[in-house]
């Protein structure tokens, strides 16, 4: 008896406290149909006859920002970064740990120590590199995230290809595999766990990235935290109306995803902080 | 075999060694000569010694950043894992809708930091319009914001992290506790807590890195509102490269400051885990 009532009273407190998490999201997305002159003053009423604008600041906000371009951007850097970082920092681990040499050994501690080196610390630098070789653009964007995303991903496969033994790739070698043949039939099948990981920790980082994208193709290119961090930087005060619309759809796709792959982005989280 | 894979360098190394010298290596090396040097445009970089490190240390923005900063990581870290660890025992009691609840408060986690700021600047702005005044009025109020704001997106990432150590604990030990007449709190103290150190480590130095480098959500939530009071490290570091002209080569040796204390940090932890490690 006491048990169950322990139990009840425990599901109230979760009851509560999911109120309590989800209410922001809920507010934003009422106030998004709000008048914009109402949102500052009221944000906790729901609109009524005179402050409902139907999709109004939607399709304000979505003039004002681009969003739908920056989406697109968003979108194209994201899965193309996260393909490159996958395909080169997993062939990079395995062949750093499987030819073992002084060279390679350094490489392991620099991508390791490279990890640790907070993204102020080259912010102004890369953003000249970047510059000067041309890379201010989305297709060189992918470069620069795969060199700075090299070394948790590097770190990650390196640790786990550790724990593979070596027999397998040694009878598909003397079987005539040359190491390619041997990276994508034999070793890469038995990544896949780890791919997984690296490739939510990265899509994570890269989809909501804000200063790199914007130091390095900002001015020409927007992507999704660009367009609504301009509403506030290009019109003196912000339209708050416009402001709610873009929350709601920069966070839709992303509960979207969640939803669909939700075990995997926990699993992978746990185990990218477990490891990093 | 290694000496016939060796050959295949090319194709296995060099494009992640390429991306790395351009984006991380040249950038890193630069960014160290540079803070040494009085520079606008890298050409035109002359020598100072340590004149950008004197004057970053003596620059009052840079000390009230640093000194936000570290508060805000001290409250930060406490409040986000004393309640991931609570929301953690709650959400391991066999209660219904265990997944359900896990799912929402891990949610807030995915949002990029400009987008949460600006959840919570409408937030918080609309409860202090029923007192006359905005988030920028005073700098406790974004110091708070910050730190509720921090607490809402961490809470369920921490908590994941516990829930995973707690499940590790066997099922026995604990029953074997309880039937030797132990009370849930003396497990929680003698069994729990001891056998989940090592998730609270983890969750010790992610929320205070993670604390530290913040910088989305605090130019989100108050830009540094009022007089830059409320402006972190990293912000400042911002500013000091993009605000005004001139101020380069400091911000540079400002921006080597910050990683340095990221650094001692990160050593510190590794040291810790090492010998966590060793003991087992």
């Amino acid at each position: 008896m006491k048990k169950e009532k322990n139990h009840i009273i425990s599901f109230i407190i979760l009851l509560i406290l999911s109120i309590l998490f989800l209410a922001p999201i809920l507010i934003v997305f009422i106030n998004s149909f709000k008048g914009k002159f109402y949102i500052s003053e009221q944000p906790f009423s729901f609109p009524d006859s005179t402050t409902f604008v139907k999709f109004e600041n939607y399709v304000a906000g979505l003039e004002k920002t681009g969003l739908l371009t920056a989406a697109f951007w968003s979108f194209f850097i994201t899965v193309f970064s996260v393909i490159a970082i996958i395909i080169c920092t997993s062939m990079t681990g395995w062949f750093i740990t499987r030819v073992k040499n002084q060279f390679n050994s350094a490489l392991y501690y620099l991508f390791a120590f490279s990890m640790i080196v907070p993204f102020q610390m080259v912010m102004y630098t890369m953003t000249k590199v970047a510059n000067v070789l041309k890379l201010d653009n989305p297709i060189g964007i992918i470069l620069i995230y795969l060199g700075f995303g090299s070394g948790l991903s590097v770190f990650m496969f390196s640790g786990f290809i550790k724990s593979i033994p070596l027999e397998l790739e040694e009878a598909a070698m003397i079987d005539g595999c040359n190491p390619l043949q041997t990276f994508f039939r034999i070793v890469l099948p038995v990544l896949k766990p780890t791919a997984v990981t690296v490739a939510i920790l990265n899509t994570m980082w890269i989809w909501n990235d804000y200063l790199l994208p914007m130091l390095v193709i900002g001015t020409e290119y927007k992507t999704i935290p660009i367009a609504i961090q301009y509403l506030k930087s290009g019109y003196g005060g912000i339209d708050m109306g416009a402001m709610m619309s873009m929350l709601v759809l920069a966070i839709v796709p992303i509960i979207v995803f969640y939803l669909f792959c939700q075990k995997y982005i926990i699993e992978g989280v746990i185990a990218g902080a477990v490891k990093g | 075999m290694q000496k016939h894979t060796k050959k295949y360098f090319p194709i296995f190394l060099l494009p992640t060694l390429v991306a790395f010298i351009v984006a991380f290596i040249i950038p890193f090396i630069l960014g160290i000569i540079l803070s040494f040097t009085k520079f606008t445009t890298v050409i035109d970089a002359k020598w100072i010694g340590l004149g950008n490190y004197i004057e970053a240390f003596s620059n009052k923005e840079f000390l009230n950043a640093l000194i936000f900063t570290v508060k805000f990581t001290v409250v930060s870290v406490i409040t986000i894992n004393f309640f991931a660890f609570l929301f953690a025992l709650l959400l391991t009691r066999k209660v219904k809708g265990t997944n359900i609840f896990r799912t929402i408060f891990f949610m807030p986690n995915l949002i990029g930091g400009i987008v949460l700021g600006y959840i919570w600047q409408l937030i918080i702005n609309g409860v202090l319009y029923k007192f006359g005044v905005t988030l920028t009025f005073k700098p406790e109020y974004g110091f708070w914001g910050l730190v509720i704001l921090m607490n809402w997106q961490m809470i369920g990432y921490m908590m994941v992290i516990y829930i995973a150590g707690i499940q590790n604990i066997s099922k026995e030990l604990i029953e074997a506790a309880k039937i030797d007449g132990a009370t849930s709190f003396q497990v929680l103290r003698k069994l729990t807590i001891p056998l989940v150190m090592p998730s609270i480590t983890i969750c010790l130095f992610l929320t205070l890195s993670n604390s530290f480098k913040l910088f989305d959500q605090n130019l989100a939530l108050t830009a540094g509102a009022p007089s830059k009071k409320t402006a972190m490290l990293a912000l400042d570091i911002y500013n000091t490269f993009y605000g005004s002209t001139g101020g380069e080569g400091v911000g540079q040796a400002k921006a080597v400051i910050f990683f340095l204390i990221v650094a001692i940090v990160a050593f510190i932890q590794l040291s810790f885990t090492r010998r966590k490690e060793e003991e087992n």
